[in-house]
C-alpha cells in the first residue's frame, strides 16, 4: 500500500456513514481468523467435540417426531416427519445460534473494541460465519438421512447455497441491529432467548406452511426464515415451491441487511465510549 | 505536508460523567417516546432529567492539543494518571472519535495499547500469534514469515503448541509483546506495554523499539517509566489536564513532570490534616529531610549523612507496622528501598510515631531526588498509607574541596556514588620483566 493511500484523517463524524465494503475486504484475513477462533475454542474441553454438531439436531428432530409428529399429528405434506423436521432444523439451529452469537459479538469484545482499530462490522460478521462449520457437519446428516428415506433431492438442490446466504443475511441483518442496539440497551441480552423462543413458533419448523390461512401467508412471509425453510424443503425434499415466501424472504432479509448494517455504522462511533 | 507524518490540529474529546443519556434502558426510552409528547401537548417542559444531568456534567478529557510529528520522529507523552495521554493515543488509533478538531496522519498506524488484545486462553501459542497478529493488523503470509523470529524472541519455543492457559505469566507476556513487537507500520502507537514482564525483558523491549525508531518509523510512547522515556525519546510532551503542558527536548519535559509529580519538590511536607486516604489504620502526618543538626533541608551534601523523617500516628492497634522509603531520581529511575523491616515482628500500638531513615555520608550520587513514603504491614502485604514523591532535595558535591574526587573535578557518572573500600597491592616486577622496561626507556 502506498503512503499516498492511507492518508488518514482523523475527525468527529455525523450522520450515517456508509458500510465502507473496501476496508472490509481490506480486512478478510481478520475476518477470517476470527470465525477460525469461535470455531476452534468451541467444542474445546468437551467429551463429544464437535460430535455435538450432529447430537443436537439429531435429539431435537426425535423430540419433534415423537410430540410434534406423532403425539399431535401435523401433518408434514407427504413427507416422512422426521426428515420433514430435519431439514428445517437445520436453517433453523444456524439461525438461532448466528444470531445470539452475532447479537452478543460487540458486548462480549469489549477488549478488542476499546485496544484496537478494525472495521467494527468484522465482528458480527465474523460470528454469523463460525456457525456454518456445525450447518456443514450436521448438512452431511442430512443427505445420508434422504439416502436412508430413498428421497432423490430435486434439480434445485443446486440452489441451496443462495439459500444458505438468504439465511447468513436474515441472521446477520437481524444481529447487527441487536448488536448496536445491545452496547447501549443490555436488554437484549434477556431479549435474544426470548425473541428466539417466540421466533421458532412463527416459523414452520415443527409444521408446514400450508397451514397457515392463504390470506395471512404475506404477513407471515415477513418472517424471513419462512421462506427460507420452506425452500430448503423444496430444494432437498421435492415439496412445494415457496415463490412467495422466498421472495418476501431476500426481500426482508436484504432490508434488515442494508438497515442494520447503516444502523452499526452510525452507533459504532461510540461503541469504544460506551462499551 | 512533505515529511510529516502527523499533524494534530485543535484536537478536544469530551466525556460525559455519571448518568449517561445513553445508558438508559430500554423501558425509559419507550416511556420517554409516549410522554414527551403528551408533556408539550400540554405545555409542559419535557422532562429528561438524563440529558440535563449530561449537559452540566461533561469533562475534557483532551482539549486544544496540537502538534506535529516529522517522519522517523519518536514522540514520549508522559503525564500522570487520567492526564490524557490513553485518550490522545486512542483518537490517533481510530478507537474513538474526537470532539473537535482533526488529526492527519500520512502511513499506515498500528496500535500497541495493551499487551495480548484477543489472545485466546484455549488456543495454543502457535494459534494465537495468529490470530493476535491478524487482530494488530498483519497478514497472514508477514506473520508466517516472522514466526520463528516471534518465537525466538519470546523465548517459548518448547511450549508453541500449549495452550497459553497453561503458561506462566511471563511466558504469555513475552509472546504477547513479541508478537506486537514484530508488526512493521509507518507509525506506531506504543501505550505502557513495558511496563510488564522482568526487567532482561523489559530491557530487550526497549532494544527493540529502538530498533524500531532508528528503522525510520514514526513512534508515539506512553510511560511512566521515565528512564525508558528519556532512553528512547529526544522529544517529549508533557499532558496534564487534557492540555499539552510542555512539549521539547526529553531532560527539560522530564524534569518539568518530575517536579508535578512531587509537588514542589521541597524538603518537608506536613499535611494539616493527617492523610488517612488509605484505609485509616494510619494517618501520615509528615515527611521531612534533616540534617545531622536536625535543621530540615532541601539541599545536602553527599558527604554527610542525612535523614528522613516521617511522623505518623497509628490507629489500629493489631498491626505489625513497618515504615519505608523508596528513593528516585530525576529520571524516575528507582535508587533503592529502605524499610524499618525489625519492626515487622510485633505490634506497633496505638501512637504517634517518628521514623527516621539514616542515609550514611558518601551513598548518593549528585541530582534531585526523591522520598517516597510508605507504612505497610507485611503479612499479608497492606499498605497501609503511601505518600509518592513525599519529599525532594538536591544533592550536592562541592567539587573543590571534596578529598574523595582527589582533585577530579570532571563528571562523576552513576546513580549512586559509594565510597568503597579498596585494597591495591605491589610487588616487584620478575627479573624478564626488565629487559622490556630498558628499551622503552631507551626510546625516550
Amino acid at each position: 500500500m502506498s503512503a499516498e493511500a492511507s492518508f488518514v484523517r482523523i475527525q468527529a463524524s455525523r450522520g450515517w456513514s456508509p458500510l465502507d465494503l473496501a476496508a472490509l475486504w481490506e480486512h478478510r484475513e481478520l475476518i477470517y481468523f476470527l470465525a477460525w477462533r469461535d470455531v476452534a475454542v468451541r467444542y474445546k474441553q468437551t467429551v463429544f467435540g464437535a460430535t455435538w454438531a450432529i447430537i443436537q439436531p439429531v435429539l431435537q428432530m426425535v423430540a419433534f417426531s415423537v410430540f410434534f409428529g406423532q403425539l399431535a399429528q401435523i401433518p408434514s405434506n407427504g413427507i416422512p416427519y422426521p426428515i420433514f423436521s430435519f431439514t428445517a432444523l437445520l436453517p433453523w439451529n444456524y439461525f438461532s445460534t448466528a444470531l445470539s452469537k452475532s447479537s452478543n459479538s460487540l458486548v462480549g469484545q469489549q477488549n478488542l473494541i476499546n485496544k484496537v482499530f478494525f472495521p467494527r462490522l468484522i465482528l458480527p460478521i465474523s460470528s454469523v460465519l463460525a456457525p456454518l462449520l456445525d450447518f456443514g457437519i450436521a448438512f452431511v446428516v442430512l443427505l445420508g438421512m434422504m439416502v436412508f428415506f430413498g428421497i432423490a433431492p430435486t434439480p434445485a438442490i443446486v440452489l441451496v447455497p443462495f439459500l444458505v446466504v438468504v439465511c447468513v443475511m436474515a441472521a446477520l441483518g437481524t444481529g447487527l441491529w441487536l448488536s448496536a442496539l445491545n452496547v447501549d440497551y443490555r436488554d437484549v441480552g434477556y431479549i435474544v432467548p426470548f425473541l428466539l423462543q417466540i421466533w421458532i413458533v412463527a416459523t414452520p419448523v415443527a409444521y408446514p406452511s400450508s397451514l397457515v390461512m392463504d390470506a395471512w401467508l404475506p404477513v407471515y412471509g415477513l418472517n424471513p426464515m419462512a421462506g427460507v425453510i420452506e425452500g430448503f424443503r423444496w430444494a432437498l425434499l421435492g415439496a412445494d415451491v415457496p415463490v412467495l415466501l422466498l421472495s418476501e424472504s431476500v426481500v426482508v432479509s436484504l432490508i434488515l441487511l442494508v438497515t442494520g448494517g447503516l444502523y452499526y455504522r452510525r452507533a459504532e462511533r461510540n461503541f469504544a465510549d460506551v462499551a | 505536508m512533505s515529511d510529516l507524518a502527523v499533524r494534530v490540529d485543535n484536537l478536544g474529546k469530551r466525556y460525559h460523567i455519571g448518568q449517561r443519556a445513553h445508558y438508559n434502558t430500554v423501558r425509559e426510552s419507550f416511556s420517554n417516546l409516549f410522554t414527551a409528547p403528551i408533556a408539550r401537548l400540554r405545555g409542559r417542559p419535557i422532562s429528561r432529567p438524563p440529558s440535563t444531568h449530561f449537559r452540566s456534567n461533561t469533562f475534557w478529557a483532551l482539549r486544544n492539543v496540537s502538534f506535529e510529528l516529522r517522519q522517523g520522529e519518536l514522540l514520549g507523552i508522559i503525564g500522570r494518571n487520567g492526564a490524557g495521554k490513553s485518550t490522545l493515543l486512542k483518537i490517533l488509533s481510530r478507537i474513538t472519535e474526537p470532539t473537535e478538531g482533526t488529526a492527519d496522519i500520512r502511513g499506515r498506524v498500528r496500535s500497541l495499547l495493551e499487551v495480548g488484545t484477543g489472545f485466546h486462553p484455549e488456543l495454543t501459542g502457535r494459534e494465537n500469534i495468529y490470530l493476535n497478529g491478524a487482530i494488530l493488523g498483519m497478514r497472514r503470509a508477514e506473520i508466517t514469515r516472522k514466526f520463528d523470529e516471534i518465537v525466538a524472541f519470546a523465548e517459548v519455543e518448547r511450549f508453541i503448541d500449549t495452550p497459553v492457559k497453561w503458561y506462566s505469566s511471563g511466558m504469555y507476556t513475552r509472546l504477547a509483546f513479541s508478537v506486537a513487537a514484530h508488526l512493521e507500520p509507518e507509525v506506531l502507537i506504543v501505550d505502557e506495554v513495558l511496563a510488564v514482564g522482568d526487567i532482561a525483558f523489559q530491557q530487550r523491549c526497549l532494544g527493540k523499539m529502538e530498533e524500531v525508531s532508528a528503522g525510520g518509523r514514526t513512534v508515539f510512547f506512553v510511560s511512566h517509566m521515565m528512564f525508558a522515556v528519556t532512553r528512547l525519546c529526544k522529544r517529549v510532551m508533557l499532558i496534564d489536564g487534557g492540555q499539552v503542558l510542555a512539549d521539547g527536548p526529553a531532560d527539560g519535559v522530564v524534569d518539568q513532570y518530575m517536579e508535578l509529580i512531587g509537588g514542589d519538590g521541597s524538603g518537608a511536607r506536613t499535611w494539616a490534616v493527617p492523610d488517612s486516604s488509605h484505609d485509616g489504620a494510619v494517618r501520615l502526618c509528615s515527611v521531612r529531610v534533616r540534617l545531622e543538626s536536625g535543621q530540615v533541608a532541601d539541599e545536602v551534601d553527599l558527604r554527610y549523612p542525612v535523614a528522613i523523617e516521617m511522623q505518623y500516628d497509628v490507629l489500629d492497634p493489631g498491626l505489625n507496622l513497618v515504615p519505608s522509603y523508596q528513593f528516585f531520581n530525576q529520571q524516575g529511575t528507582c535508587l533503592f528501598v529502605s524499610a524499618d523491616s525489625g519492626r515487622a515482628s510485633r505490634p506497633s500500638g496505638v501512637g504517634h510515631y517518628t521514623s527516621t531513615c539514616w542515609i550514611p555520608a558518601n551513598l548518593l550520587a549528585e541530582g534531585k531526588l526523591y522520598a517516597s513514603a510508605m507504612v505497610s504491614s507485611v503479612d499479608p502485604y497492606v499498605v497501609h498509607i503511601a505518600a509518592h514523591h513525599a519529599v525532594g532535595f538536591d544533592v550536592k558535591n562541592p567539587v573543590a574541596t571534596d578529598p574523595h574526587r582527589a582533585g577530579y573535578t570532571g563528571e562523576y557518572p552513576g546513580i549512586v556514588r559509594p565510597q568503597l573500600e579498596w585494597t591495591t597491592t605491589v610487588a616487584s616486577l620478575p627479573s624478564s620483566a626488565h629487559a622490556l622496561v630498558q628499551p622503552l626507556r631507551a626510546d625516550r
